[in-house]
């Protein structure tokens, strides 16, 4: 039920659909002015779809926006900042050369005589940042401070210039270390005095239940609901995030239970104290021959990071690696692909898909890189290999020669995945495969992943849903805090592993 | 070392760079070259390079934006061209000069409304602009074509001399240069349009948010490129007292050079007119250097500023990691 | 395949808008200049019989271009783009134009030693000199843009800057006439008719559509164009792919230079191969490569390279001083922007939606 009392916003019954995906189904949200309030989800959830149709990046296809009481259509984000809607963004929309004085008040600055008053400019930036508490030089090139001041000047910018009502602060922690995120959650206790509402986008469950007043849980792009912080223990919110009532996850089934490990002894990748500083706490790995093992953790957690580190996509700086039993020395992407490890990565857009290529082109394309480029792989045989994965995984086209730009998303990540399976790895990372796809092709896609432990092959398995990582996991590791928080046998349950994700030993 | 001491130091270290060098090249050329020591040889630096300082100041604000004009050295020749027939066919002086500004302003507006609109990258459109005006030049006349008028005579050939600096002298129209300099430096600092150029060379989409005029900025740069370009046209058509399609072959790249060993950043957003300045007293020297060396070749002019270009990127992304580590 | 498919795929195909294009020239020459397709043999003393005519000259006149225009292909592919072409055919022709000189080393200097028609470096030499200094400078943009993270315009600029200055080092600042005949038949030769240059073009494009075609770097370098990062996941080097592709456009420009040289029998360190950087970049961008990279085709680029030159060559019969012609040729390029423009795109882009939406298995 919506609360209609004293809100500033009122976003009712919205909708947004990209071509392939509904990002947005009829999801309601209001905030009152002076509170901050969180907005949680995993990724594909649909935050930031929230956040863009609130900015006007997006328009919604359905669904009504009232803004103090006023129906508004929020046309671009120009006019959501005239409206008093102002976004701080992880990456600071500023320009890092100008002084922080400029920051704050270009385009309205104090001139005289169409000369820019630098004296009273000064002044009048020192005093802004003042009333937030913050004392710095000024003068000085925004550059020169750390993120955690930028983001101070450019919410001391949404609200000088912009004179914003609400305030969106999206991610504006995950770079900021414990002494500058309590600097700013200082700030924002600040502003939410003076009676302004802020909507805190985080992945963060400590900052939340430490600054947040209500939150409000997305996910697969519906509204999961709305709750005063204090009343919602951290377990629920887990359980809501993922999907499940606690009492539901008691009764999940047991697919994994018929599949027992095949040979207990061959280590195919065994990592100790592999870490990384800043995205992930040195930690121990032993991963099996014909095992799959589930990754368990919230967006944030590590889990994606040490599936870039095991991948070599980014080069550990701490501890050691052993694949197959030998040492590895060289990390990158093409030295792991000639080790026979595979990582099926989770920004299909950004680091899977070549859209202008073919999808036989895509298919191939590792196993040619690990061929090298004078064997080419003949035509015939890449026609082979791209249409049996096409049959295989059932990849929806008219032929092999389309565009992997013009497919569907399910489609894609099947592609995604072909091209992995087809250099045969004996370590396969899965990186949230089936995230977007229907629940018959998610079947199958975890069937496959059995099926491939069976022939013997290692598996890394990650994803939000916990059902799915319980279901086909012989251990689940969970990650939190960019830790290892524990590891469970293949007899562990649901709440076992929500109340670790929560912090709760 | 202090932390302020060391920020400043970053934050200005190219520009230092940039003035120690020429110093050095200075004092090393007087050390080695005593006639090079007599102060008007360093006037001569401002009459010889002229036309290259007015057209590496506008491509300053164009490269600041992370833009680049590679139009600027055709529209000179355009320029002195244009205005020698002008001026044959008894237009007066005073009729002639505002044309050419306007030309120069329509055409860089022109450019720029391209590469804004049709987002086009500025190399590809400037490299057809400067195509186009070198066409042009040669439509009007593909011979030399000489310039009789008086006004320009006088302008050309009255020497001005320095207050206090005994037998020093400058031509007018090497003034022209410095002037625009000191404007310039009033642009770039105290305007928001000057402070607008900076942003969007930092990072366009953020001055986009920032509801700065980011596509009227950009178009005014090449507007303003085009005028600096039109003006050093006028100063080189009065110091040689002649049009032709052929001049100023490949100024382009001396004052992308010049630009660049001044400290400004290619990629736009770091940099000053002030080292701009310092960067065209660089090539300068260079060259005098070799005329008073007479030995050495001219083509070694090309390679050392393109060599010096080249450690100039390296130094500034040198300056610009170790300022972001700081931070 | 119906009609109306067959008409869609030559559409799509990237040989439809430069061959249109060229069309277009040639159907505008057949109504005011019929005279442009003339061609007769001509009995050269020194090459023996040869056609001749304009559209032969077409294909001599510019077989430098189509040289660049390959290597360019390459470049703008990876998402990249060489400025220094120009440069790197005036080092290449001021290294072939030194080494024939017989003057080489200390000898004593006359005039007729100068002039003489001989040489004391082997001619294979002098070539394999000229092909090493065009590559080299390559390399060092290769190694600029792909080591040292720089980005491609700037990279380039450099050896734009500087390149020049390094051809007049290496002529010593001389405009170097040659008199070594068997060196002119490189630009003025004939072999069965047809100019040698031709050949040489035809040489090198074989040899690059097979590098690219018949080996794995056609995708490498499609794939880095189009989403280097994706690229780098699924395991390609893509420092090495841009490598390549800067030496190979460097290897281009050396060849064209000797052609060059060859053609006008001299070096002259500050023209020759002046403008071809834009020459190049138009033509592949008509060849339908985008300069963001991605999909190319090595013999739409050709193509593009055809189309300016049968251009140039139309303005010339139309008595257009060369000077001049680069305003003819700021249109061109005004024209081929306009019609990639975005705003075009989209136009077009409706058009082709369409199309799309009922192959999309999808829908």
């Amino acid at each position: 039920m919506l609360e209609t009392t004293d809100a500033i916003l009122l976003m009712r019954g919205i909708s947004k659909i990209f071509p392939g995906v509904t990002a947005l189904e009829d999801v309601d949200f209001a905030l009152r002015p002076g509170e901050i309030h969180a907005l949680m989800g995993e990724n594909g959830a649909g935050k930031s779809t929230l956040i863009k149709v609130l900015t006007g990046v997006e328009h919604p296809d359905n669904g009504s926006i009232e803004l103090a009481g006023r129906l508004v259509q929020v046309r671009s984000p120009q006019h959501s900042q005239s409206l008093g809607i102002s976004t701080v963004y992880q990456e600071v929309n500023l320009c890092t050369n100008l002084s922080v004085a400029e920051n704050i008040l270009l385009g309205n600055e104090p001139r005289r005589f169409g000369t820019i008053d630098w004296r009273r400019m000064n002044a009048l930036a020192a005093q802004a940042l003042k009333r937030l508490d913050i004392d710095i030089d000024v003068a000085r090139p925004l550059g020169n401070y750390s993120l955690a001041i930028q983001q101070m000047v450019a919410i001391v910018r949404a609200l000088e210039i912009e004179s914003a009502r609400i305030l969106i602060l999206d991610e504006p922690t995950s770079s900021l270390d414990a002494n500058e995120t309590s600097r700013l959650f200082d700030v924002m206790r600040k502003l939410r005095a003076s009676g302004i509402a802020i909507v805190f986008v985080t992945h963060f469950l400590d900052q939340v239940y430490q600054v947040s007043d209500r939150i409000t849980v997305l996910r697969n792009g519906r509204l999961v609901g709305t709750y005063d912080t204090e009343s919602l223990p951290r377990v629920e919110l887990i359980a809501k995030m993922l999907g499940r009532s606690l009492a539901d996850l008691e009764t999940v089934s047991r697919a994994r239970a018929e599949h027992e490990l095949p040979d207990a002894q061959s280590l195919a990748l065994k990592a100790t104290g592999l870490g990384h500083k800043g995205t992930l706490e040195p930690l121990d790995l032993a991963l099996r021959a014909g095992e799959v093992v589930g990754l368990a953790g919230l967006l944030g957690s590590g889990r994606s990071e040490l599936a870039r580190l095991l991948f070599g996509v980014d080069t550990p700086d701490a501890g050691s690696l052993e694949v197959g039993g030998a040492p590895v020395t060289r990390h990158g992407p093409g030295e792991s692909l000639r080790r026979g490890i595979a990582l099926c990565p989770e920004d299909r857009k950004v680091e899977g898909i070549v859209k202008d290529l073919t999808i036989r082109e895509n298919i191939i394309l590792a196993l040619q890189a690990r061929q090298g480029w004078a064997r080419y792989l003949p035509e015939s045989k890449q026609y082979e290999i791209a249409e049996r994965f096409v049959r295989l995984l059932g990849i929806v086209t008219p032929s092999v020669d389309q565009l992997v730009g013009n497919l569907s998303g399910g489609n894609q990540q099947k592609v995604i995945l072909a091209r992995w399976l087809a250099i045969n790895p004996r370590i396969l990372i899965l990186d949230e495969p089936t995230r977007g796809i229907d629940v018959g092709a998610k079947a199958e896609i975890q069937k496959l992943v059995l099926d491939l432990a069976d022939e013997g092959k290692s598996i890394v398995f990650i994803s939000s849903e916990l059902e799915e990582v319980l279901r086909i996991s012989q251990r689940v590791i969970v990650m939190r805090d960019q830790r290892k928080a524990a590891e469970y046998g293949k007899d562990v349950n649901a709440q076992t592993i929500i109340h670790t994700m929560a912090g709760h030993q | 070392m202090t932390q302020r001491t060391k920020l400043f130091l970053l934050n200005h270290g190219p520009l230092l760079t940039t003035v120690a060098i020429f110093l050095l090249a200075y004092i090393i050329g007087g050390q080695l070259y005593p006639a090079m020591q007599k102060p008007q040889v360093f006037f001569n630096l401002f009459i010889n390079n002229g036309s290259l300082l007015i057209v590496s100041i506008g491509m300053t604000f164009v490269i600041l934006t992370g833009g680049i004009d590679l139009s600027v050295a055709s529209v000179i020749a355009l320029t002195t061209v244009a205005s020698a027939v002008l001026l044959q066919n008894g237009l007066p002086p005073l009729v002639v000069m505002p044309l050419m500004l306007l030309m120069g302003v329509a055409f860089g507006a022109v450019l720029g409304g391209f590469i804004h609109f049709l987002k086009v990258q500025p190399f590809v459109v400037t490299l057809m602009g400067s195509f186009f005006a070198r066409g042009m030049a040669y439509i009007i006349s593909l011979t030399s074509v000489t310039i009789k008028d008086p006004f320009y005579n006088s302008l050309a050939l009255t020497p001005i001399y320095i207050p206090f600096v005994p037998n020093a002298y400058v031509y007018s129209y090497a003034l022209v240069g410095p002037m625009l300099f000191l404007a310039t430096i009033y642009l770039a600092f105290f305007t928001r349009f000057g402070r607008t150029v900076y942003a969007i060379g930092n990072n366009e989409q953020s001055a986009r948010l920032m509801g700065l005029p980011v596509g009227r900025t950009k178009i005014s740069v090449y507007a303003f490129s085009g005028f600096c370009s039109a003006l050093a046209g006028i100063v080189w058509s009065i110091a040689l007292l002649s049009g032709y399609g052929r001049y100023a072959p490949s100024m382009e790249l001396d004052a992308i050079a010049s630009v660049v060993m001044g400290g400004t950043m290619l990629t736009g957003g770091v940099g000053n007119v002030i080292g701009t300045l310092f960067g065209v007293l660089i090539n300068g020297t260079i060259v005098s250097l070799l005329q008073f060396n007479g030995t050495l070749s001219s083509w070694w002019t090309r390679i050392g500023v393109g060599a010096l270009t080249l450690v100039f990127i390296g130094i500034q992304s040198l300056f610009y990691v170790r300022r972001k580590s700081v931070g | 395949m119906t009609p109306h498919k067959l008409l869609a795929r030559v559409r799509e195909s990237r040989l439809f808008w430069p061959l249109t294009a060229l069309a277009v020239i040639l159907l505008f020459d057949a109504i005011f200049e019929p005279g442009f397709f003339k061609i007769g043999i001509i009995d050269d003393p020194v090459y023996g019989p040869h056609l001749y005519g304009n559209l032969i000259d077409v294909l001599n006149n510019g077989a430098p271009l189509m040289l660049v225009s390959i290597g360019m292909t390459l470049v703008i592919a990876t998402g990249g783009v060489d400025l220094s072409v120009g440069a790197v055919i005036a080092i290449s022709a001021a290294m072939g134009a030194v080494l024939i000189n017989p003057a080489l080393g200390d000898r004593l200097i006359t005039n007729d030693i100068l002039t003489a028609d001989t040489t004391n470096t082997p001619l294979p030499l002098i070539i394999l000199a000229d092909l090493a200094a065009g590559t080299l400078c390559g390399l060092w943009n290769g190694f600029l843009v792909s080591r040292a993270r720089i980005q491609p315009m700037v990279a380039t600029l450099i050896l734009m800057v500087a390149g020049r200055g390094i051809a007049q080092l290496i002529t010593n600042g001389q405009i170097m006439t040659i008199y070594y005949t068997p060196y002119f038949w490189f630009g003025n030769g004939f072999i069965l008719g047809l100019p040698v240059s031709i050949y040489i073009v035809a040489g090198v494009a074989l040899l690059a559509w097979l590098l690219v075609r018949k080996t794995a770097l056609g995708l490498f370098i499609e794939s880095t164009g189009v989403n280097a990062r994706a690229a780098y996941y699924a395991g390609l080097d893509e420092r090495n792919i841009k490598l390549l592709a800067y030496t190979f456009c460097g290897f281009t420009g050396a060849i064209a230079g000797l052609i060059l040289s060859s053609y006008v029998h001299s070096s002259d360190a500050n023209n020759i191969g002046a403008n071809y950087e834009l020459d190049a970049i138009l033509a592949v961008v008509m060849g339908g490569t985008l300069m963001s990279g991605g999909r190319f085709s090595i013999v739409a680029s050709i193509i593009g390279a055809i189309v300016i030159w049968a251009f140039t060559i139309t303005m010339y019969t139309f008595g257009v001083p060369a000077d001049a012609l680069t305003a003819a040729k700021a249109v061109l390029v005004l024209l081929v922007i306009l019609l990639y423009s975005e705003f075009s795109q989209r136009l077009l882009g409706r058009w082709g939606l369409r199309k799309g939406q009922r192959h999309d298995p999808a829908h």
